[in-house]
């Protein structure tokens, strides 16, 4: 069996992986060694052909496949080794990595850091539960997007999509100019799941019904799908009898959602939140297991792919500073989803980071809201804070608290009430959404 | 349309885990066999949508054919699996309690397994339950531990047979659905499908759900095959721990009841329900069925994570009416005809058992059973990547590339068991058939990530375009056509704009990737 040392060892060459194994050299990492299960660096990027990359973070319009290869051609220069076609396999203890591919056969891998970056994979039929009979013609979105723009085939010509997650809504159009008829858009809950522009431009522009608060309650056919039926749910999402009618199709895409890839974090011993079903991570994105990073929708799923890239960069450099022994040490301070937060990442930040560092907390809001403050309290006080005009589960919400900004005082009063076994708001980081009294106030308009 | 002629000592009709099992049992006599199948696969009908229980025993009302064959059938396992290379785990069963009146029943099972000899049947209080499964209900308070019992592969057995007899020299004729047989003089004497007929000079009735139509094409109409659905739910090896063995509840007169068990691959499989339908093609799940089947399998182990399950189907058991018992012998007054029909729970566990019991009817109707000298009983388990240690694994990928190409990351499947898989004596043609032999595509993700993969692979070996390959044969397309701008087959070095594979050994290392973006 081959072995391979390496400084750090990043899994998966998305735009996760890419930017991180990037950052790391950059920082200052020896071999960094970038590994894919595919046969491209670039992950899902390459078959998302739709523009709408690197709005926020370049400044550019760019195709998936254009950002990918910007942050590609990043990794080359920053001399960082890829290995495609290769498959991780386990890894144990001393973040050994067991990984497998056609050109060397079995590897044992030892790095000193590891960034895992596998990203995600689509719920599909099962994780939502609907009835009716087993044909050929039921995608995930994504799986008929890689048919599509890469393989060069078509899964089928008359289309519901169920689910108006973004991937869904990309797709819709996307067959709509592949000359397939999209009969409809269902969505259980009453908002949409996706980017605002992608509904105004993959379903409005392209005259797609969309149909909130309605579900596919049966598939018919027996070899290939004939038709769905559908119905209207109520509050509890159950169907309402009587609202059923039916939608002849021979195909049913499935955009309902992503589940973090976290077989080897939990193969590591990784704690996961059970909200975002990510690894808990700290702001450097440190897992639970020292020396193992996490970045892009294996920590939680992202919308913008620019988030991701950001979050990445933490981790590439996080990994590199843990190779150099600099990895912060003492206190650190847990952070909680406060009113009208899902969910917020990272987890703990570094009481010696919110002393030295800009520290960025994103996070997910539970419903839609309007003229809103989203507001991050440390120990009860609120140390930072931005208006927003509106805020949607759809979009992730982002806060980065300037280095500075909170005072050594209180950050010192936080630690010692962690460190005195307090779990109340006096030794938490809270995120939460407060509501504006007018629009007066300003704020950031979407 | 010239129908294709053929000659065979025996037809078998129904390629499920009994006709390949009365198949295989023939292959050992010097005896022509053709084997018919109406899918484009075997193991499509009951044999792949059931419980994968090897059942002790104690169910079925004692000098019943269930009975008999249950006992007989469950001590063959080991060694036939053995054999056959397929999973077979004795993890013994448990008959669930929660009320002193459910007890008493226990009591009536335990009187009636011991009947049907079947052995160390005894009854256990909660503490022993407790210990023998830790995730039980706090309601259960008594049980039937049936040491006897397991879990097995269904398909993986019924292919396995079906390899075996292949390899004996059996004719298996997939896409066969029979149509006419023709009777002569009291004897069923050819067999007709849409593309043979083939002369026979005896005829077994194994064709499961529509056993009772090829009965009537002799004249037989004693028996009607009545579809029971049961629906499931599968779940992901995450919560395969949750049941160490299969869990039943106490049965009522249908059906042995909602059952929580393990499977031989680790996932945990919920069901079923039992109720009858229409139609011999109904194999809808429903959203009432589904709950029932929760709900029931609740009332055992409490929590079933729904958000771990991987997937639902349903089942169609061929119960045979009046009766419900298994209809064993030959058809009235067609004494070469013999049926292997209604053969619901515990079919599977009695096919081991049905088949040497059609092959000495085979014998008594006339059959000269001569033992054929190169029979080889063995058939070897196919190589798994996920069955294998570190140093095999390195091994394999070593003398073969492809068995270090992971297709399907849910299951560890390489292209090496895939490619082997489409090359092996019984033909596989579908998505679903590479699924049943490796596994790819039946992990968490459910074909998410291999689909495409393994659609391009069956296209590559075996020569058909991509947009052919089906799901399941007939009219199951995975694709409808070329994109608008047409499919382009460039796997590296023929488009000029990439690096070629196989220049060196090391390609990815370094590579111009994105050259495809």
């Amino acid at each position: 069996m081959r072995k391979i040392e390496c400084d750090v060892a990043v899994i998966g060459a998305g735009p996760a992986g890419l930017a991180a194994a990037a950052r790391a050299r950059e920082r200052g990492a020896g071999r960094v060694l970038l590994m894919d299960r595919d046969r491209e660096l670039g992950g899902i990027l390459n078959q998302c052909i739709h523009n709408g990359f690197g709005l926020q973070l370049l400044s550019r319009e760019m195709s998936g496949p254009e950002y990918a290869e910007y942050f590609i051609n990043e990794a080359k220069k920053a001399d960082v080794e890829t290995m495609l076609n290769t498959m991780v396999l386990s890894i144990g203890a001393d973040r050994r990595i067991h990984a497998i591919n056609q050109y060397e056969g079995l590897m044992e891998i030892q790095p000193k850091a590891i960034v895992l970056a596998m990203g995600a994979r689509e719920r599909n039929r099962g994780g939502v539960v609907i009835p009716g009979a087993r044909p050929a013609g039921v995608f995930t979105a994504g799986a008929a997007q890689r048919y599509i723009n890469m393989e060069g085939y078509m899964p089928g010509r008359r289309v519901v999509v169920l689910g108006s997650g973004d991937i869904g809504l990309i797709m819709a159009r996307r067959m709509t100019w592949e000359g397939a008829k999209v009969e409809a858009v269902l969505e259980i809950l009453p908002f949409p799941s996706g980017l605002t522009r992608n509904i105004v431009q993959c379903l409005e522009d392209q005259g797609i019904p969309l149909y909130l608060g309605h579900t596919v309650i049966k598939i018919h056919g027996n070899e290939r799908v004939e038709g769905v039926t559908v119905a209207k749910v109520g509050s509890d999402f159950r169907p309402i009898a009587g609202t059923e009618w039916d939608i002849q199709c021979d195909t049913l895409l499935l955009s309902v959602g992503l589940i973090p890839e976290n077989e080897l974090t939990l193969d590591a011993g990784g704690q996961l939140d059970p909200v975002t079903n990510g690894p808990v991570v700290d702001d450097e994105m440190c897992t639970s297991i020292p020396g193992v990073f996490a970045c892009g929708n294996v920590v939680h799923i992202h919308d913008l792919v620019d988030n991701v890239t950001r979050e990445a960069w933490a981790a590439g450099e996080g990994a590199a500073r843990f190779v150099a022994g600099q990895q912060p040490s003492g206190h650190v301070i847990p952070t909680a989803a406060g009113e009208g937060i899902r969910y917020v990442v990272p987890q703990k930040v570094h009481a010696e980071n919110l002393a030295t560092r800009d520290v960025r907390l994103s996070m997910r809001v539970k419903a839609p809201a309007e003229w809103v403050r989203v507001e991050a309290v440390l120990g009860g006080e609120v140390v930072f804070s931005k208006a927003e005009r509106v805020v949607r589960p759809a979009e992730m919400v982002s806060l980065t608290i300037p280095k500075g900004r909170v005072a050594p005082e209180l950050i010192e009063r936080v630690v010692s009430a962690v460190d005195g076994g307090a779990d109340d708001d006096a030794a938490k980081l809270v995120v939460r959404i407060a509501k504006r009294e007018s629009s007066s106030e300003g704020g950031i308009r979407a | 349309m010239t129908a294709y002629e053929h000659n065979a000592d025996v037809v078998v009709i129904g390629a499920g885990v009994v006709g390949n099992a009365i198949a295989r049992e023939l292959a050992r006599y010097d005896v022509s066999v053709v084997l018919l199948e109406r899918e484009a696969d075997v193991a499509w009908g009951t044999t792949k949508a059931n419980t994968a229980l090897v059942h002790a025993g104690y169910d079925a009302e004692p000098g019943t054919n269930k009975a008999r064959f249950n006992v007989t059938g469950n001590a063959m396992y080991p060694r036939i699996c053995a054999e056959l290379g397929v999973q077979f785990q004795n993890t013994g069963s448990l008959v669930v309690a929660t009320s002193p009146d459910q007890v008493d029943h226990l009591r009536e099972l335990l009187e009636r397994g011991r009947a049907n000899g079947v052995p160390g049947l005894e009854i256990i209080g909660r503490e022993r339950i407790v210990e023998l499964e830790p995730n039980i209900s706090p309601e259960a308070i008594a049980a039937l531990w049936a040491p006897t019992a397991g879990i097995t592969g269904p398909w993986e057995l019924a292919i396995a047979y079906a390899e075996n007899a292949v390899e004996n020299g059996v004719k298996l004729m997939l896409s066969s659905p029979v149509t006419a047989i023709d009777v002569e003089g009291g004897r069923a004497v050819r067999v007709h499908t849409p593309g043979a007929s083939i002369a026979a000079r005896f005829v077994v009735n194994a064709a499961g759900l529509f056993a009772d139509e090829v009965a009537r094409m002799v004249g037989q109409t004693d028996f009607e095959i009545v579809p029971r659905k049961g629906e499931y739910y599968l779940l992901d090896k995450r919560a395969g721990h949750l049941a160490r063995r299969p869990l039943f509840p106490v049965p009522t007169a249908h059906s042995k009841g909602i059952v929580v068990t393990p499977t031989v691959d680790g996932n945990l499989l919920v069901g079923p329900n039992s109720y009858i339908v229409d139609s011999k093609a109904d194999l809808d799940t429903t959203g009432c069925g589904l709950d029932e089947v929760l709900a029931g399998a609740g009332r055992l182990v409490p929590g079933i994570p729904v958000r771990d399950n991987i997937t639902n189907f349903a089942g169609l058991r061929a119960t045979a009416s009046p009766g419900n018992d298994f209809v064993i012998g030959p058809a009235p007054g067609v004494p070469n005809f013999i049926n292997a029909a209604g053969i619901q729970s515990p079919g599977l566990t009695a096919a081991p058992a049905i088949a040497l019991e059609i092959v000495r009817l085979l014998g008594e109707a006339g059959l000269a059973l001569a033992p054929k000298a190169d029979f080889n009983p063995i058939r070897p388990r196919p190589a798994r990547f996920a069955e294998m240690t570190d140093d095999e694994r390195a091994e394999a990928a070593a003398c073969d590339p492809r068995w270090g190409h992971i297709v399907c990351r849910c299951e560890s499947v390489t292209e090496g068991e895939i490619v082997e898989a489409l090359h092996r004596s019984v033909p596989c043609t579908t998505v679903d058939g590479v699924k049943f032999r490796t596994r790819a595509g039946s992990g968490r993700c459910q074909g998410g990530f291999c689909g495409p993969r393994v659609v391009a692979i069956i296209s590559r070996e075996l020569g058909i375009p991509a947009d052919e390959v089906t799901k399941k044969g007939g009219a199951s397309r995975i694709l409808v056509g070329p994109s608008k701008q047409g499919n382009w087959q460039c796997e590296y070095g023929e488009c000029g704009e990439c690096s070629g594979p196989g220049a060196s050994g090391a390609r990815g290392r370094g590579e111009e990737a994105g050259a495809h973006a």
